[in-house]
């Protein structure tokens, strides 16, 4: 039973139609505290959409056998803002034009918490300092740079876990996708050790080698299932990404650790 | 930015002595010369010592008018301010979107069918029935502009503001149609209704439009939290706890109602919606928790200016207010689509 407790998130045949296309065929997965997983996959794979199912942003198609329970609850049993507090979901992209201060987008994430002002001040301040951005701290959001703007909402995102306790799930949607290579590394360092203190992080990237990098588990994603699920030595074989990306692709090992590197050939 | 650093509170204490003023010198304006130390007097217990037709233009003209005119302006800028937070995007107003027009096609409907009880109880009329129907034509507006107008990334303003000339073509041709069939009692009433004016303020009327402003104010200040992760997007404010359906239905209903309660008494006045909102962020930031207060006060001090501007530009004639909001308005709203023309 204690194995059973250790998921943050699992979900049994989760199935999306859309116009009579499957997106998302019985997909069952449970993510682990503790861990950071990555999800991978070609472009149009299901990748947001699973996401965007698991952070019920969108309602899987309804099916007998499904299921989603969160920290081995069923969302129904989840106040709306209590669920907040454990669950942080950083988006691709935000449609935020107002001009709040850098630390007033910050504060948002907060609306869960009932934090002091004392105590809020510290954890904004402690997490614009994470993601590179106090320096930020007074300067108008819709005149920051694309990648600035995604450093501030992780910075939001990871406010808003800040009393999560040891029931945490953060989701980050492409989180690298704007970033430069310091703060891409940056951002995925952070999310490491937000795994090693006991969060289950799920990812969902691009790039091969962040994955392999950073990742305890690998899941490939293609035509709306799961090919590829286990380490990234396990995931990664030139073979199955030959498969599902079409590309042909060489795998060696990182000259001074202890992970795959995937070259296109 | 340097706007901004001013504190609140200061801000707050500037903006309510700045209205206090102007609603004192609205009761000094007017077509009959009244000094402002006879005006002052006839605010206190002590106005029995004027002469009787002074006591009379001061309680029964003067008093009231300002009174409706700070909370109609209070109210039509509440609910600019909310429905551009709703919508996501800071040209979203009542008048322009075509909510005001929905809201008096409902008020010109409510004239027409409830004519024959207008006679008998004119109270029902005025704060009942009329109201209603301004509420259910103007929420019927706004739920159709906003499932036509806004996707997941936001209102797009072509559509919006597309929407607002469909609907205020259509709502136009309701009236003109109403007033085609129209009896000539119904006739008055809506050609009285349609000029809309401030000067036939009432107890009746201004009790309405404040015990709408109380009920308002407060539901609103109590979401102003979710009305501020809403602007983050729909997805980011549900994953922030915020029950979002309920959030917008809350506040599409809330704001039709305030449009309705304006409109059916004064008319359509524009602009105080789109305006206030712009500078209140300009002060404050778009933070509802500071905004919507100050809005409001903005709101009563603006509308009141403009019908001062109304009383005098013309004397002794008078003009409708709305021209005035428009006047001012207008080009505004034209500065506004110039900047934002890019992210058309």
């Amino acid at each position: 039973m204690t194995i059973v407790k250790k998921n943050a998130i699992s979900c049994k045949n989760i199935l999306l139609k859309l116009g009579g296309k499957v997106i998302l065929d019985n997909i069952s997965l449970d993510l682990h505290h503790g861990q950071v997983t990555t999800l991978l996959g070609p472009n149009g794979a299901g990748k947001s959409s699973l996401l965007k199912i698991l952070a019920n942003e969108i309602k899987a198609t309804p099916n007998e056998s499904s299921e989603i329970l969160y920290f081995n609850q069923a969302k129904m049993n989840w106040k709306g803002s209590q669920l907040a507090q454990h669950i942080g979901i950083l988006p691709q992209q935000s449609s935020l034009t107002f001009a709040f201060t850098v630390r007033e987008v910050v504060e948002l994430g907060l609306l869960p918490l009932s934090l002091s002002r004392s105590q809020a001040d510290c954890v904004i301040n402690e997490m614009l300092e994470k993601v590179d951005t106090l320096h930020l701290e007074a300067r108008l959001y819709p005149l920051l740079s694309g990648g600035e703007k995604q450093r501030i909402h992780f910075a939001r995102v990871l406010a808003q876990l800040s009393k999560s306790g040891n029931k945490t799930l953060l989701m980050l949607d492409e989180p690298t996708s704007a970033l430069d290579l310091s703060h891409q590394h940056n951002t995925l360092k952070i999310a490491r050790s937000m795994a090693e203190q006991g969060a289950a992080v799920l990812i969902v990237l691009h790039d091969l080698n962040l994955a392999a990098q950073y990742s305890d588990r690998v899941l490939i994603l293609n035509n709306g299932k799961i090919q590829s699920d286990g380490s990234p030595w396990h995931a990664l074989t030139a073979e199955k990404i030959e498969k599902v990306y079409q590309q042909k692709v060489e795998v060696l090992k990182h000259p001074s650790a202890d992970y795959p590197v995937v070259y296109a050939i | 930015m340097l706007l901004r650093q001013i504190p609140f509170s200061l801000l707050m204490l500037f903006a309510i002595a700045l209205m206090l003023l102007t609603a004192t010198f609205s009761i000094v304006v007017g077509p009959m010369t009244i000094s402002l130390f006879d005006s002052f007097k006839g605010l206190t217990p002590w106005a029995n010592e004027l002469p009787t037709h002074i006591q009379l233009v001061i309680h029964q003209i003067r008093l009231p008018r300002t009174l409706l005119c700070l909370v109609i302006g209070a109210i039509l800028a509440l609910s600019g301010t909310v429905m551009q937070g709703l919508f996501r995007n800071p040209l979203a107003e009542p008048g322009i979107i075509g909510v005001s027009a929905g809201a008096g096609l409902g008020v010109a409907i409510a004239i027409v069918v409830f004519s024959s009880i207008a006679m008998q109880y004119p109270l029902l009329m005025n704060i009942a029935a009329v109201p209603l129907f301004a509420f259910l034509g103007g929420a019927l507006t706004t739920l159709l502009v906003y499932s036509l107008g806004t996707s997941k990334n936001g209102t797009s303003v072509a559509v919006m503001l597309l929407a607002g000339v469909a609907i205020g073509a259509l709502s136009g041709a309701g009236i003109g149609y109403l007033n085609f069939i129209a009896s000539d009692q119904m006739l008055r009433d809506l050609s009285l209704w349609s000029m809309g004016s401030l000067a036939g303020a009432t107890w009746a009327s201004i009790n309405l439009a404040t015990v709408s402003l109380i009920i308002l104010l407060s539901i609103f200040m109590r979401n102003a939290k979710g009305l501020n992760a809403l602007l983050l997007g729909e997805a980011e404010a549900g994953h922030l706890g915020v029950n979002t359906q309920r959030l917008k239905r809350r506040m599409i209903l809330l704001t039709a109602a305030g449009v309705g309660v304006t409109v059916s008494i004064a008319g359509m006045i524009g602009f105080i919606g789109l305006i206030v909102p712009h500078l209140g962020r300009m002060l404050t930031g778009p933070d509802h928790k500071v905004l919507l207060p100050l809005s409001a006060i903005m709101g009563a001090l603006l509308l009141t200016m403009a019908d001062m501007i109304a009383r005098v530009a013309v004397t002794p004639a008078e003009l409708p207010v709305g021209i005035v909001t428009a006047i001012i308005g207008a080009p505004f709203f034209l500065y506004l689509l110039f900047k934002q023309r890019g992210r058309m």
